[in-house]
């Protein structure tokens, strides 16, 4: 059993956990996850790590509701309990010093980058942070992401922004504009770390990119996340999280992320049916 | 792998003084051999395949007492028990069984629990036909052994059912920490034997549920979950501490916990990571490694899906490819979800399948077809990237292979498709690479398998000992619970010999 000590909504459909759990604050790097389960008949689900403090001994997630186990997560308060979390897993990101580096956030990803953006930064980087949001307000801890940013962009097609399009147009010309982008790493749904990995493919940018296939186990054991990379199969939960963005077969992630798609509107379904009568 | 062909001095010491005593004479007195031979094996009741097939219940309903003595008369008392030879761990099968036919079943069972741990779990799952039922002198005499398995399973129930499992008395803490990594048999059975030895003991399991294979792999129709959670309150009550959810290597390493006060380790970790066939199509929706769909079906309740939140796919036209207790469970687990047709299809014959024979014939009763000498080699899709069809070939047996089965050879032009919409891969799965990954010191095998003093267990660190699938791959459970007993044995020697070396320099401090 695991504490919550904050669960909040930052955005609409975008919420914040913290929660207490001193063995895995101790250990985690940037770009590791977590499996937490948000009761005994929950699944199991994998969520990046977006930030911790080792000397409290908190380590904070940021999912967005899709199916009934995050629904389900979204309503629990400071003080409950869940009865599995577990981590840290998956290979850290890569840290060192590459140059200049532009972190590519969207949804849950606007904070999963945080902490691979705050590393690059600590590493000696120029960091670049694009983030990508339908709407203004949808966007969350920019704060945060400035303050470890040499600079920050959002790209939006919501007027507020004074930008005209999505994030694959925008770091296009990000690139153009920069004399040299060494490495870029995205973060978020697949639909955007995919349109990120287009984009910099003919210019041959090295584009890392961090999965989030379906996972049971987290720990190489059921090999429900295996994706192909460069002609190979990988486990995503032990190989990955991250990958080479050029090297990925997207059709295969986007089919097998949809391979439960009628089952999660079941399972909400009865959630709410039960809940909700 | 020491291959014992003998007993060892004590053990044979041991069990000639148990068949001297005069109580086991007297009892061999009272009905002669030529009558006990006569007696037929006792058929352990079971529910009817129509309606098992349809739920997750377990199959076999045990036997009850009246039946048990019965065929516990059958036993010969043999001066030279082979079954003790054929079991991995050297029960003294004679003595257990006796005591089943004179009635004292509590008595039985704490004979049992001197070299097995987990006889409740050992008696539903032990491939005794190939081990100790295979060489009983009754099978040679009359072709039909002694029902081992089942009086084991017996005297375990007996005890558990009837509120009569003990807590030994414990001997003072020694104060010394092991910490046991993996809550799977292995695991389970060294915390046991160290708890018993005054030492104390943490478990560190990965999942949130201890039991490792027995939990989220063997399902509830064949091993109920409430078995192993009694084994398990067995040991809490002992004083034997539970990590869950924490992953060695990566939530601390092995180094971490040194630091935090262990002074010996043992490594269980199994043989988690799956095998995959690695052709063309393997990751198609709908084909599942074995280990994931019986996680999702055992773990996760999916079975209970939408009360409980993991789905899992359910196929009209099930495969399971494989021929161990892996594939009979995936099969019958296919079955009992839904599958109009539920296929095993195994690249050997039936005779080379490595599964359990009861399985096998529990697996024919309930419906399940065999497709033998068969193999794909490539998964076709359909709509939505979902597996629809699979190309196979046909195979003949050729020359036998290094595990002296024979190889199977694939017959060119023998292709044919197979209309499925659900595969799960079973065959086989490897050494967890986790621990090993994260302490490159630890010397690994060609198989990833973590190498081991095999009279000892030790591994090339000092201090570590590990046990189980992860130094042997797939194995059995008896198997990991004899390599479990070794380890612990050496592990209490190495903290006694630690604590004294302790004791000494604690003392040339202080003087
Ligand atoms: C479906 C199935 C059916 C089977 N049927 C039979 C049968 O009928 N008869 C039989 O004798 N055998 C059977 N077996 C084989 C048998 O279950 C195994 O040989 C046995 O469980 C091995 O025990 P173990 O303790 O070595 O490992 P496991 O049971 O695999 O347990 C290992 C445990 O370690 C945990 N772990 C792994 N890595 C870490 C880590 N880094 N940190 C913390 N914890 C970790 C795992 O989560 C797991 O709980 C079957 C296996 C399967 C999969
Ligand atoms: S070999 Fe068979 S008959 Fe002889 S003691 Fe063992 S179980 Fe009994």
């Amino acid at each position: 059993m695991a504490k919550i000590l904050q669960r909040e909504r930052l955005v609409p459909n975008i919420h914040l956990i913290e929660i207490h759990s001193p063995e895995i604050a101790r250990k985690c790097q940037p770009g590791q996850f977590v499996i937490v389960m948000p009761d005994e008949k929950g699944e199991r689900i994998p969520l990046t790590i977006a930030d911790w403090n080792r000397d409290k001994g908190t380590v904070t997630s940021v999912f967005m509701v899709v199916g009934t186990s995050t629904h389900k997560l979204s309503l629990l308060k400071a003080g409950d309990e869940v009865p599995v979390f577990v981590g840290p897993l998956g290979r850290p990101s890569k840290i060192e010093k590459f140059g200049t580096v532009l972190c590519a956030g969207g949804c849950f990803g606007i904070a999963a980058i945080y902490p691979i953006a705050r590393a690059l930064k600590e590493a000696g980087n120029k960091v670049i942070t694009l983030l990508d949001v339908k709407a203004n307000y949808l966007l969350y801890w920019e704060d945060r992401l400035k303050a470890v940013s040499d600079k920050f962009v959002v790209s939006s097609r919501d007027s507020f922004f004074n930008c005209k399009d999505y994030i694959p147009r925008v770091l296009g010309d990000i690139l153009k504009k920069e004399k040299k982008v060494d490495r870029v790493i995205s973060v978020g749904c697949t639909y955007l770390i995919y349109t990120c990995s287009e984009a910099t493919r003919p210019k041959g940018i090295r584009t890392i990119v961090s999965l989030n296939p379906i996972m049971v186990d987290g720990t190489g054991m059921c090999g429900a996340c295996r994706v192909t990379i460069g002609g190979k199969t990988k486990f995503a939960c032990v190989d990955g999280p991250d990958f080479d963005g050029h090297q990925v077969d997207w059709e295969e992630l986007f089919t097998r992320r949809k391979s439960y798609f009628e089952d999660e509107i079941d399972s909400l379904n009865y959630w709410e049916k039960i809940n909700f009568p | 792998m020491a291959d014992k062909k003998e007993l060892a001095p004590e053990l044979k010491e041991m069990l000639k003084e148990e068949y001297s005593q005069e109580w086991r004479k007297e009892l061999r007195k009272s009905i002669p051999a030529k009558e006990r031979m006569k007696i037929s094996r006792k058929k352990m009741p079971e529910r009817s395949p129509e309606v098992r097939n349809q739920d997750f219940n377990e199959v076999n309903l045990g036997l009850p007492a009246q039946l048990a003595r019965e065929e516990a008369k059958r036993c010969l008392d043999c001066a030279n028990p082979q079954c003790v030879l054929g079991c991995p761990v050297g029960i003294d099968i004679p003595s257990f069984i006796k005591l089943i036919e004179i009635g004292d079943f509590t008595k039985s069972v704490r004979k049992l629990k001197e070299t097995n741990s987990l006889p409740s779990i050992c008696g539903r799952v032990c491939p005794q036909e190939v081990q100790c039922e295979e060489v009983c002198n009754l099978k040679k005499a009359t072709g039909v052994p002694v029902a081992i398995g089942n009086l084991e399973r017996f005297a375990a129930d007996y005890e558990r059912e009837n509120g009569e499992v003990f807590i030994p008395k414990l001997p003072p803490s020694t104060g010394q920490k092991a910490a046991i990594i993996g809550a799977g048999p292995a695991g389970l059975t060294v915390a046991g034997d160290l708890a018993r030895k005054g030492h104390q003991c943490t478990i560190f399991e990965a999942l949130h549920v201890a039991g490792g294979v027995l939990v989220y792999g063997i399902p509830e129709f064949r091993l109920p979950k409430k078995i192993l959670e009694a084994e398990v309150d067995y040991l809490r009550q002992m004083g034997v501490g539970f990590k869950m959810n924490y992953v060695v290597g990566m939530t601390a390493s092995l180094e971490d916990l040194k630091k935090a006060g262990y002074d010996a380790f043992f490594i269980g970790t199994g043989a988690g990571l799956p095998n995959f066939m690695r052709i063309p199509g393997e990751n198609l929706i709908g084909i599942y490694s074995a280990n994931e769909y019986l996680t999702r079906v055992n773990l996760m309740r999916a079975y209970d899906f939408p009360e409980y939140d993991t789905p899992v796919y359910l196929g009209k036209r099930a495969v399971v490819l494989g021929g161990g207790n892996v594939a009979m469970d995936s099969v019958r687990t296919a079955k009992r979800l839904g599958a109009e047709k539920a296929t095993i299809v195994y690249r050997r014959s039936r005779k080379e399948m490595p599964a359990r024979t009861e399985e096998i014939h529990h697996a024919e009763e309930e419906g399940i077809e065999f497709h033998f000498l068969t193999t794909p080699i490539k998964f076709i899709g359909g709509e939505n990237g979902k597996v629809k069809a699979m190309e196979c070939i046909q195979m003949e047996l050729g020359e036998p292979d290094e595990s002296g089965r024979r190889r199977p050879v694939p017959i060119p032009g023998s292709e044919f498709i197979m209309e499925v919409d659900l595969v799960v891969v079973a065959i086989g799965n490897s050494p967890n690479p986790l621990i090993p990954q994260t302490n490159p010191e630890l010397k690994v095998g060609k198989w990833g398998n973590v190498e081991v003093d095999w009279d000892t267990m030790a591994t090339s660190i000092p201090g570590v000992y590990a046990g189980g699938d992860i130094i042997r791959g797939g194995a059995t459970v008896i198997l990991a619970m004899g390599d479990a007993r070794v380890a612990a044995r050496e592990m209490d020697r190495y903290l006694n010999a630690l604590k004294r070396t302790k004791g000494k320099k604690k003392k040339k401090e202080t003087r």
